[in-house]
């Protein structure tokens, strides 16, 4: 299992855009770029997101969980943008006209299913904590969230050859 | 006493199943459960549809299935989650 990618430049702030699909695709296009996915990543992260929504109405500050299947990531990586103005998603397991307006988006990118139960849980106890989520919209320095979100995450052991 | 079935499904059958198929192995724990857990993709779900006793799922799903069907959002958003364990523990206790 490949080493968890998470540096500055998978952190992106103030990112706009009229709809999901255009924060998804600069997000994906991110990533592309710097060749921790496959160039079909960022299709197939908008087309899933259209099947299965990931939209997570956790409070004040909504995220947004966006992924897809193995075979399009490189390496594995979790990008964060902080949206410069709240986007809407639909909802992870409503129907349609369930929406809410996330300003975080973890995009997962993730090489092997069925794997990182801890990382996972780890990121969903950041999203269950508005005052982390808080910390991340207000804060204008990646650094300190790359920071923030290691401590949170407990990436250091992940990176010391934790198996899942 | 025949082990009962618990289908756990998301999209991908990576991210969101993991974390509820987590949840669940530590409910089968707490409460001295003997289940048969299967983590897949919500598309999967019909090569099951004879053996299942329940699915627990973050995939919107419209079609009907002869087991009841649970929404595990609560598992994510950490909102409701004791309710989602009750369900899921009441249908497993039946």
């Amino acid at each position: 299992m490949g080493e968890l990618y998470f540096d500055e430049s998978v952190i992106l702030l103030n990112v706009e855009g009229d709809s999901k699909e255009a924060i998804l695709a600069k997000m994906g296009k991110n990533l592309a770029d710097k060749q921790l996915v496959k160039a079909s990543f960022t299709d197939a992260i908008i087309a899933r997101e259209g099947e299965f929504a990931t939209g997570l109405p956790t409070g004040e500050v909504s995220v947004a969980i966006p992924h897809t299947d193995v075979e399009h990531v490189n390496q594995k990586t979790i990008s964060v943008g902080i949206l410069k103005d709240p986007i809407d998603f639909c909802v992870m397991g409503g129907d349609d006209s369930e929406i809410t307006p996330v300003k975080v988006v973890f995009m997962l990118a993730m090489d092997e299913a069925h794997s990182q139960l801890s990382l996972l849980q780890k990121l969903m106890q950041v999203f269950q904590n508005q005052e982390t989520l808080q910390q991340l919209v207000n804060s204008a320095d990646k650094t300190e969230i790359k920071q923030l979100l290691e401590a949170k995450l407990d990436l250091a052991a992940l990176k010391g050859g934790e198996s899942k | 006493m025949k082990k009962k079935q618990v289908l756990v499904a998301c999209g991908a059958g990576i991210a969101t199943s993991t974390v509820v198929n987590g949840a669940i192995e530590d409910m089968e724990k707490e409460h001295g459960l003997s289940l048969d857990i299967r983590q897949i993709k919500i598309a999967e779900v019909n090569s099951y549809i004879d053996t299942a006793d329940l699915l627990v799922t973050t995939a919107m799903t419209k079609k009907e299935y002869p087991f009841p069907v649970i929404n595990a959002r609560s598992f994510l958003t950490g909102i409701g989650t004791e309710d989602t364990k009750k369900q899921i523990l009441e249908e497993l206790q039946k």
